[in-house]
């Protein structure tokens, strides 16, 4: 607004009876000298609040990276494990139908017994460590990976086979140092002494810690052993959701926005439907969330939980934004070219679709993944149509693992901090690091496409 | 173009087709966010001893769960609702209006409620006196209600150290604030003698002097917390006066954090829970839509695999987590493998 004073007849700041005072070339006058002081004092703020920005960016992203790096790699522990064929099999026929009967509970003394039995002939003195003590040290999980294996391959019988388990979670934060020798003598559920033994079997090169794969691929799981948990279900149930969001939002965004943009009449109802969908931009989320529920479970049925319904939701929240960003892509195909296209004899729908769509696709394309991107980390209207659950199973493959219960990445996070045992505060972090190589993978793309096929005019 | 259009309607189709066609055959479970780890546990079990597909597990809250599940029968209705108190007479009979007639009531056991400070703060041992004279809205000084004057706990209880009062507790939408206010507020007030001066003022009206006594100061001494524990925690880790109410369970995953106090000279263990030692208690239930049993694959197996000697009971995983094992859980798994309802046994 200040440039309005520029605009005063020249020479009006000078008194005319007095000689005029000739500005210096180059001594700044106390004018300019103001001038450059406020473009200097604007550029400092500017540069502060870049500052504050990258700041608050470092310490999240390294606060992130501090807590969630330790979730990939995890604390394994190797035991050799003698079959017992009289408790695994008491009927002796070898019918995996029969030994299902055996539950896990039957499973974990044969781990307790095989560790107990390979500390002695190793000759690792446990030290006051009681028997249930030692037995702890391993994953809960141990006694399902065995009853698996032995399931799988009832053969193995009565034969002694090394097993590489899951660490408990205790043992697991001791080699990562979130659990120590202080924290552990007031911790209910692991002491100092395990700690050394724990210490003596790491010498011995039966407990190390690798990268773990299961973080990534395996399901989520219990309080009980927070090692074992993974978002395998999550990343497959986001997977599901961006599928779906893909294949109907893209064409029905497309569709919608070529319709109004190329042949739509300029009338009251299409501003109204512009002005609609600007303000469907803008709505908070939840309120999508809140019409699934009412509409794609309620009414029409759908399942809870599942992928669909998640992906349904999430489409209705991004059309608004592929709508915006295909309609602003299209206006900036030049009209000569349409015009072109016409005068040679082109249909209205030649011209667009042989010459403007395809002009138009890198910005549609960059539209659609920023729009996918936000849709990847979107938790409320998750929340209310029941994907915040614990789902073990995995989804099959689409499309009726569409309708199987999954969870989803964000929700996974969400999930995991609401957890009282602390090694999920870690594994929450984990997650966020996965969540955010996707959006920034998915980022890079759109910019990518944006760069090498966008054309300017 | 149209790929995408033919994708999109072959995905269209086929979704339609599939939920015509298959009916849900895994359990759905949701409700109270005490009982979710117990269920979690269970289900993870479940799933991987039995040849069902796990079970899914939502929190939400005991009324939360509760409405849902009276919400109607049908493949898009729970089968399963947690609950961290029993079901109230408005919520069986709005499952009778929707057609949930037969209800299974099923006791898995008890929940401590404890009281926990930060491990380097000194230890508490309180009454439930001593909690109500910290947090009533109102007390009586020198035969008069006044508004609560106390500052320090020292205040309220000579014997306690001298340390601000400052309590986290659970928010209205828990199931637990129920329990607190019962078992620790309204005990208190009874012992402290408030109780029947609240009712003599109210003219004898026992309902107005109870509330009067759970009237909860707001002058910023109490905070309610809607989240779950790990919120208490976190807030008792920025403010090292505060006293955090827990679930034992959370205390027991985190006893390297906090120190537990005394409740009339009880500390809390599961021993001295089930025994009915330590006041502050509350049974834990699920409630079964008997209507799906026979419909959703496994759903029986489950609720008598929950409460089977081997999860539910003395030294199973459940317990080990913090859940105080019923004494009478012979009689639960009874009344599950008969499938029970409520109202037929009484």
């Amino acid at each position: 607004m200040s440039d309005s004073t520029l605009g005063l007849p020249p020479g009006s700041g000078v008194p005319p009876t007095s000689k005029p005072v000739r500005p210096s070339l180059i001594e700044p006058d106390p004018k300019i000298r103001r001038r450059h002081a406020k473009e200097r004092r604007f550029r400092t703020f500017g540069m502060i609040a870049v500052g504050i920005g990258v700041l608050a960016l470092v310490v999240l992203v390294g606060s992130v990276l501090k807590q969630g790096l330790p979730a990939f790699s995890q604390t394994f522990i190797d035991v050799p494990v003698y079959l017992d064929p009289a408790k695994l099999d008491p009927d002796g026929n070898r019918d995996p139908e029969e030994m299902k009967k055996v539950l896990t509970f039957g499973y974990s003394p044969l781990i307790a017994a095989g560790l107990q039995a390979d500390l002695v002939k190793r000759g690792l003195d446990k030290e006051g460590v009681t028997a249930k003590e030692v037995a702890a040290l391993v994953s809960k999980g141990a006694a399902a990976q065995l009853r698996d294996y032995v399931l799988a391959h009832p053969k193995k019988l009565g034969e002694t086979i090394e097993f590489r388990f899951l660490a408990n979670g205790r043992v697991d934060g001791y080699l990562k140092g979130r659990v120590t020798m202080e924290s552990a003598a007031l911790d209910s559920n692991i002491s100092p002494q395990q700690l050394q033994l724990v210490d003596k079997l790491r010498a011995a090169g039966l407990v190390q810690k690798k990268f773990n794969w299961r973080f990534i691929t395996g399901p989520d799981a219990s309080d009980n052993r927070p090692e074992a948990a993974g978002m395998g279900v999550a990343i497959i149930g986001s997977l599901y959701m961006m599928m779906v969001v893909l294949v109907l939002a893209l064409p029905i965004g497309v569709a919608a926005s070529i319709y109004l943009e190329e042949f739509a009449k300029q009338n009251r109802w299409t501003d109204l439907i512009e002005v609609n969908i600007s303000n469907l931009a803008a709505v908070p989320s939840i309120v999508f969330g809140i019409l699934g529920l009412a509409i794609f479970i309620n009414w029409a049925g759908l399942p809870q939980s599942a992928p669909l319904v998640g992906g349904l939701v999430l489409t209705l929240m991004t059309l608004p934004t592929i709508i915006i960003s295909t309609r602003a892509a299209l206006k900036a195909v030049p009209p000569s070219l349409r015009d072109a296209a016409l005068g040679l004899g082109a249909s209205k729908t030649q011209a667009v679709f042989h010459h403007v769509l395809p002009l138009a696709m890198p910005g549609i394309l960059t539209g659609t993944i920023i729009g996918l991107a936000q849709a990847l980390g979107e938790t409320a209207p998750l929340m209310l149509i029941g994907m915040v659950a614990f789902v073990r199973d995995f989804p099959e493959a689409p499309p009726a693992g569409l309708l199987d219960p999954a969870s989803a990445l964000p929700v996974q996070v969400y999930n995991w901090t609401q957890r009282s045992d602390p090694a999920f505060v870690e594994r929450a972090s984990g997650a966020i690091i996965v969540l955010l190589v996707f959006l920034v993978l998915m980022n890079t793309l759109a910019i990518i496409l944006r760069r090498r096929f966008e054309r300017r005019w | 173009m149209r790929i995408l259009t033919a994708t999109a309607s072959a995905l269209a189709v086929a979704a339609v087709s599939a939920t015509a066609a298959a009916a849900r055959d895994q359990i759905q479970i949701a409700g109270s966010s005490t009982v979710l780890p117990y269920a979690q546990i269970v289900t993870e079990a479940f799933g991987e001893n039995f040849d069902f597909p796990s079970p899914v597990v939502q929190g939400g809250g005991s009324s939360v769960g509760l409405k849902n599940f009276c919400e109607g029968t049908g493949d898009n209705t729970i089968d399963v609702a947690n609950a961290s108190r029993k079901i109230r007479d408005k919520e069986i009979q709005a499952c009778a209006d929707n057609g949930v007639t037969e209800i299974m009531e099923v006791r898995i056991g008890y929940d401590g409620i404890v009281f926990a400070s930060d491990i380097n703060g000194p230890s508490f041992a309180f009454t439930p006196e001593d909690w109500y004279k910290a947090l009533a809205a109102n007390v009586y000084v020198d035969g008069a209600a006044v508004a609560n004057p106390n500052k320090s706990w020292k205040d309220v209880n000579p014997a306690l150290a001298d340390q601000t009062i400052l309590a986290l507790i659970p928010g209205t939408k828990h199931g637990t604030r129920e329990v607190f206010e019962e078992k620790v507020i309204l005990a208190g007030c009874e012992a402290s003698g408030d109780f029947e001066k609240f009712k003599a003022d109210a003219g004898g009206d026992k309902k107005a002097a109870e509330k009067s006594c759970m009237a909860i100061r707001t002058d910023g001494v109490s905070v309610d917390i809607d989240g779950d524990y790990t919120e208490t925690l976190a807030k008792l880790n920025n403010d090292k006066d505060a006293i955090g109410v827990f679930g034992l369970a959370f205390y027991e995953n985190n006893t390297d954090k906090l120190t537990v106090a005394t409740m009339s000279d009880v500390t809390p263990t599961v021993a001295s829970i089930a025994s009915g030692e330590y006041p502050v208690s509350r049974p834990l239930y699920f409630y079964v839509k008997k209507q799906h049993i026979g419909i959703i694959p496994g759903l029986k197996e489950y609720a008598e695999f929950f409460v089977s000697d081997a999860m539910a009971g003395n030294g199973g995983p459940l317990s080990n987590y913090g859940l105080v094992p019923d004494p009478e859980l012979a009689k639960t798994q009874k009344a599950v493998a008969d499938e029970e309802t409520m109202g037929s046994n009484s």
